[in-house]
């Protein structure tokens, strides 16, 4: 049988097997805590608390500040020393909370938040989502709440689980599958009741045969749920390719998921959505894989949101030799160089990757030999060397001709060159110039 | 630790792939082909790759510097260059003649209009038909076995038939790498197993001609048409050319579509050259000539991006 898939993509080295028999450790931080107030796509938080008031763990201590935004709550009990700017792991400084972590974690009652589930109307889990703060949480940090309230209900019919975790390194999707296999299928399950016609799919790549093994076992025969196998491909787990793979289905810049009846949620983002409607617990943990050549004991954490990420390094062993030269907030195909360590956990912070190595730093980019590779290897089926070409000449005109506004900056191009170009970063610059431009 | 640390933009791994060693796995798959054309035509070969594989670095070498950019020998290139334009030369030409050609291929094809990546047709066809144009009794004298006799192909097309089995071996007189077929097909299948090249050009170029070639046998009541496809396989640089040249990435169409459209024309440019023009050879001209309409194919199989037109499901 053909395992499902997508045209184009890479092999990039794995890497996975550093920590993907980690078993998640949870970390209670002791130093203090800052929460930004945006780690989700549209308007930050408002704050809730000021500086000196006490604060609980599972506390909102800021409120959506749009239709597009998300509740912020603490997970750690202690006082709000300041709210001011702080850096973030991109390099940002934004708008955040800190609290002085007082080390009891003292914790709400969260069964006030509970109802029974079979009293539950769609919309009441909706408002459950909202309140627990929820975002997607492999990176982008779309509310979750606003991703499940589409225009019509009837027109969703699937619900893909993104199992893919096609980012080499990254192990913490997988230890979630391997280990709460339960809670998934329970998250799962209260997002597909959400419509009336959804079929949910837990999608993964075949190089998670036991996770596979596991989904498949529990959820044995069922009409709504099924565990799809993806051939392991990077980028498998990108949106676009994951609805093809599934579905046949295609989808352009243009258009949402829910234009083809798609909605794509992370692995993490489902357990979330459990554990907000059947225990009301908030959004305030995650699982973050430490990993990398450069560190002492690759780790699979779970995490309060806030911890500075110096104790997550710790919490790995620290550093083999010196603080390695890469150190990057996700996976090595898009996850971001972080500028410092001293920079908060955040929702959508799935991994710290830490290579001994900079190969990017290392190579030198010489003449485009049109070997025709990124064309290969494109998913969005694009011309990237000619892309990047014409976006160092700035026409933006021919650019959008091209369709350069389809790139979906996976870094697949960039990766195969062997003219080390800088086909991502250029065309990916092209882009966010031209959305400047149109926004005016 | 105040100190913030360096960032680049993602990705952040890269493939070990590089430009150097493509052109090296290229030289690696000629090597078949060069150890045949040593082996039959003698030491005079041996001399004859070396000086145009010396000259083309030189050259490469002395533009760079004299146009105060980097030297760019070490990415192989140029020594791919000679030693392709040396397998296109006959093992008769006088040693001066590869490094009047080098100087061509070198400065004025691919140099001049920007270096690698930059020239718009191949700079050893470039060179082999500025040779060919100049000096053709040098080019197209071929001694084989200390007689000096008609290639195969010309001895086809004057109406008579050759030894097949001996054209594929390469124990036939002709240019020192075009020789043995059998050579560069292993040759090729290197380049095709390690995904150097795509299929789409050889394939699609062999097939056409295979075809074509088979119609007018057909056509002219040729005595054995099976044969004299063989033959016309076979002979000339048509392996040489379809494997090594018509590949040959910087003047090939980068999108999978006019790969095929750009074999397909070789295919017929090549059928024309050979059966209607004075010559009995057609490949190098072909391929030249369809490297100036590679913008032109571009232009009209720009891949179609995915989700175009894609419609909102209902």
């Amino acid at each position: 049988m053909g395992l499902l898939t997508f045209k184009g993509g890479i092999h990039p080295f794995e890497g996975k097997e550093m920590s993907m028999d980690k078993q998640v450790v949870e970390l209670w931080p002791t130093g203090e805590m800052v929460y930004p107030l945006s780690q989700h796509i549209g308007a930050p938080a408002k704050p809730l608390v000021k500086k000196g008031d006490r604060v609980l763990r599972g506390q909102k201590i800021a409120e959506a500040g749009g239709f597009i935004s998300a509740h912020i709550h603490s997970s750690c009990s202690g006082t709000v020393k300041a709210i001011e700017t702080r850096r973030t792991s991109g390099g940002n400084m934004v708008m955040s909370i800190v609290v002085d972590n007082d080390g009891q974690f003292e914790t709400v009652d969260f069964s006030q938040n509970l109802k029974p589930l079979d009293t539950l109307y769609t919309d009441d889990v909706r408002e459950m989502i909202k309140e627990a703060g929820i975002v997607g949480m492999g990176g982008a940090g779309f509310p979750t709440n606003v991703k499940y309230s589409p225009k019509n209900e009837n027109d969703i019919d699937h619900i893909i689980v993104n199992g893919a975790e096609c980012e080499p390194y990254l192990t913490s999707d997988y230890r979630r599958m391997v280990e709460e296999p339960d809670k998934l299928i329970a998250g799962l399950t209260i997002a597909v009741n959400l419509f009336p016609k959804a079929k949910g799919i837990i999608a993964i790549e075949d190089n998670k045969p036991e996770a596979i093994r596991i989904l498949r076992e529990k959820i044995g025969k069922s009409d709504k749920l099924s565990v799809n196998v993806m051939k392991t491909k990077y980028p498998q787990g990108g949106e676009r390719s994951i609805i093809y793979a599934n579905t046949g289905r295609t989808l352009n810049s243009s258009m949402l998921p829910a234009d083809v009846g798609c909605i794509v949620s992370n692995v993490d983002t489902i357990i979330a959505i459990y554990e907000a409607v059947c225990e009301g617990k908030p959004l305030m943990e995650r699982i973050v894989t430490v990993t990398g050549d450069a560190i002492a004991n690759p780790i699979n954490l779970k995490v309060p949101i806030g911890t500075n990420c110096n104790e997550l390094i710790k919490a790995a062993g620290g550093f083999l030799g010196d603080i390695p030269p890469k150190i990057i907030a996700g996976g090595p195909m898009m996850g971001r160089n972080m500028v410092s360590l001293d920079v908060p956990t955040v929702k959508g912070l799935s991994a710290i990757l830490c290579l001994s190595e900079d190969v990017v730093s290392a190579s030198e980019t010489t003449n485009c030999i049109r070997c025709g590779k990124c064309v290969e290897v494109c998913p969005s089926r694009l011309m990237p060397a000619e892309l990047a070409t014409i976006g160092e000449h700035h026409d933006t005109d021919k650019f959008k001709k091209l369709d350069g506004m389809e790139c979906v900056e996976c870094g697949c191009c960039s990766y195969v060159c062997p003219a080390k170009r800088h086909l991502a970063q250029t065309i990916a610059s092209t882009r966010k110039q031209i959305l400047a431009m149109g926004k005016k | 630790m105040s100190e913030l640390m360096n960032v680049s933009s993602s990705p952040h791994v890269r493939s070990k792939d590089s430009t150097s060693r493509i052109m090296l796995d290229v030289i690696i798959a000629l090597l078949p082909a060069t150890g045949v054309g040593i082996y039959n035509f003698g030491f005079k070969a041996f001399l004859i790759i070396a000086v145009t594989i010396a000259s083309s670095v030189g050259f490469e070498y002395l533009s760079c510097v004299l146009m105060k950019k980097k030297p760019t020998t070490r990415d192989l290139s140029a020594v791919l260059t000679g030693l392709l334009l040396a397998l296109n030369l006959s093992p008769d030409v006088p040693l001066w003649l590869p490094i009047i050609g080098a100087a061509f291929g070198i400065i004025i094809v691919k140099q001049v209009f920007g270096g690698l990546g930059q020239n718009f047709m191949n700079p050893a066809l470039g060179a082999r038909c500025f040779l060919l144009l100049s000096f053709t009794g040098q080019m197209t004298s071929f001694t084989y076995d200390s007689v000096t006799g008609a290639t195969p192909l010309a001895v086809i097309k004057a109406g008579e038939s050759a030894d097949l089995t001996k054209m594929f071996i390469g124990t036939i007189p002709g240019t020192i790498g075009e020789t043995s077929a059998a050579a560069l097909l292993i040759g090729a299948a290197y380049l095709l197993t390690k995904r150097i090249i795509s299929p789409r050009i050889p394939f699609m170029y062999i097939g056409v001609f295979t075809v074509l070639i088979a119609i007018y046998a057909l056509a002219t009541g040729v005595a054995d048409p099976l044969y004299f496809v063989g033959e016309e396989l076979c002979g000339g640089g048509l392996m040489l050319g379809a494997f090594f040249m018509a590949t040959d990435y910087v003047t090939s169409p980068i999108t999978p579509n006019g790969k095929l459209i750009f074999g397909a024309m070789l295919a017929i440019l090549t059928f024309l050259f050979r059966m209607f023009g004075s010559s009995a050879e057609g490949v190098s001209y072909a391929i030249i000539i369809c490297n100036l309409f590679v913008p032109l194919i571009e232009r009209f199989t720009v891949p179609t991006s995915f989700g175009k037109g894609a419609v909102k499901y209902e």
